[in-house]
């Protein structure tokens, strides 16, 4: 992926980290009444009882723990951009540390249903989702922060 | 147990699932006109027509209360055409009794099917970056057994269910779905056979996620009193109550096709939403239970929707047959199984159906109204009285149907 041109799979839901801070989902607080809410909200609030319409952009804590997992054995169909070869990756809902969202995603390459439990902790990492005409699109991921401080896949400072 | 919401069920029809790949109107025309024969009803007799949409078979689906009107024959009926995912059958059944009760017709026909593409289920086609449904595959590769094995794993990490207990449900609703004529899948399973089948989502196999099928299901309802005249004194089956909640906030448990939940550390007014507030699918159910005055303990038997095996042991503890994390106890027990205490997906379920989406809600009625009159051959639960349905669409559509005899 070096040397190749990275952009966000989404515009506004992550940063990417290119900056030297650590990436992280980019959620929503409501001025009102406090309502975390990723993705950010930017008209309503989520809160029927809210009438609130400004909403500050916050990043969201970047370690959670898992509320479940799965893999994807098989290639899912488009608009997902398989790699080719196909190869499986897990997934993870995550309930963030602080919101107590449960945020879902893709856990880094390498990791299997094996080594996923309820309740173990996971940090967030930006990786490529996919390369095209020489463009890495990032996503974010889940990292079982077992796995130790390595270098975070993707995010090279 | 008919009251002042209750509607009768004059008639019910269905088409065969499976997979052809022909018109949907097609399919929907058949179930319409058995479901006429059954009432003993002509097509001029219905004053409202009431279609479950199909998003996946171009302008003619998402009208299909109007497509099946003009493929019956133009008559100045009332229509209506309506689309809340999975539980679009039970939303068109709404509409109908909505119509009825208001005493705006007496007579409705309902009617849902479905022509399905293979494999998994895809978003509707097109680059939709504002459409959650569009982005989860995009940015994810989450299909919808994604959604059912995040259930189905969280259940084995904390209630100790095991791979075991999942193949069980498939084996269960296998051998109910044998003798059922309708059902697109009748051969018996065993667990080995399941475990031996592919892992698609990890805990899940292929044997133990829902095919999706082709397939149609339709019901003509009235009001008591035009079912009186009309049948003469002879033993009805009501439709009770009909639940199409929606979710309260905060949603904490994570559902297609959402990227993540409200916040369970949700702060407002009035004190918020108390810890033990019922999950959404617990919620369903419910709605229904108390519109109709009667509670889990009433039913006979229930038709709920086992997207996955182990999404029907959720179902048990969410239309409380049992308490959270019990499901497996009841389904070791056999209770939910033909001949046991509460006979759940007597039809088979979708695990001998696959999943037609618009007629699927429609078909879990028929069942029940089947099983009511006493005449579900080869899969009858001795002396039913009460069933219920349940079932969760896309996007927050509740989707629950309470019948009596």
């Amino acid at each position: 992926m070096t040397g190749a041109h990275r952009v966000p799979a989404v515009e506004g839901w992550f940063t990417t980290g290119e900056d030297g801070t650590p990436p992280a989902l980019l959620g929503s607080r409501c001025t009102g009444c406090g309502t975390y809410a990723f993705p950010a909200e930017r008209a309503v609030c989520r809160n029927p009882d809210c009438d609130a319409t400004e909403f500050e952009a916050v990043e969201l804590s970047r370690r959670g723990r898992i509320w479940s997992y799965t893999d994807a054995r098989y290639q899912p169909p488009p608009p997902y951009v398989a790699s080719d070869p196909y190869v499986p990756f897990c997934l993870a809902a995550v309930e963030l540390a602080a919101e107590k969202l449960v945020v879902m995603g893709q856990v880094v390459g390498g990791v299997t249903v094996d080594e996923l439990h309820v309740g173990d902790e996971v940090e967030l990492v930006v990786d490529t989702l996919y390369s095209e005409d020489g463009c890495d699109h990032l996503v974010w991921k889940w990292r079982p922060v077992s796995l130790g401080a390595a270098v975070t896949p993707g995010w090279e400072g | 147990m008919a009251g002042d919401k209750s509607v009768a069920v004059l008639g019910a029809g269905m088409h065969e699932w499976g997979k052809w790949g022909r018109p949907f109107v097609e399919y929907g025309l058949a179930a319409a006109r058995e479901a006429l024969a059954d009432a003993g009803l002509r097509w001029r007799d219905i004053e409202f027509v009431s279609g479950a949409d199909t998003i996946r078979n171009g302008y003619p689906g998402f009208v299909a209360g109007a497509t099946f009107a003009q493929a019956l024959g133009w008559t100045g009926a009332r229509v209506s055409s309506v689309y809340a995912a999975c539980a679009s059958g039970a939303a068109a059944i709404a509409n109908a009794r909505a119509q009825i009760l208001a005493g705006l017709c007496d007579v409705a026909l309902v009617v849902g099917a479905d022509t399905t593409p293979k494999g998994f289920f895809a978003p509707v086609g097109g680059e939709r970056k504002d459409d959650p449904d569009w982005l989860r595959f995009h940015l994810m590769g989450a299909t919808n057994p994604t959604y059912f094995a995040l259930y189905a794993r969280r259940r084995m990490d904390r209630f100790g269910a095991t791979e075991e207990d999942f193949a069980q449900v498939k084996v269960k609703n296998a051998r109910h779905g044998l003798a059922n004529p309708y059902a697109r899948y009748r051969k018996e399973v065993t667990v080995d056979e399941v475990l031996a089948s592919p892992m698609v989502a990890d805990p899940l196999r292929l044997l133990e996620i829902c095919a999706t099928s082709d397939g149609a299901a339709a019901l003509v309802l009235s009001s008591l009193e035009f079912a009186r005249r009309h049948a003469g004194g002879a033993p009805l089956v009501t439709i009770d109550a009909v639940s199409t909640v929606t979710p309260t906030f905060p949603n904490t448990v994570i559902e297609m096709p959402n990227f993540a939940t409200d916040s369970a550390a949700a702060r407002h007014g009035d004190g918020g939403a108390e810890a033990s507030a019922p999950t959404f699918r617990a919620s369903i159910a419910a709605a229904a239970y108390a519109e109709a005055g009667i509670g889990p303990e009433d039913l006979s038997l229930a038709e709920v929707y086992d997207l996955s095996s182990a999404l029907e042991l959720d179902w048990y503890e969410d239309i409380g047959l049992c308490g959270e994390g019990e499901a497996e106890k009841l389904l070791r027990d056999r209770a939910t199984t033909l001949g046991g205490r509460v006979p759940v997906n007597p039809s088979g379920g979708l695990s001998c159906f696959g999943e037609a989406i618009p007629a699927q809600a429609i078909a879990q009625v028929c069942e029940c109204v089947w099983q009511l009159r006493g005449t579900a051959s080869g899969r009858q639960v001795d002396g039913a009285t009460v069933a219920l349905t349940a079932n969760q669409g896309l996007f927050g559509h509740g989707s629950s149907v309470l019948l009596s005899r």
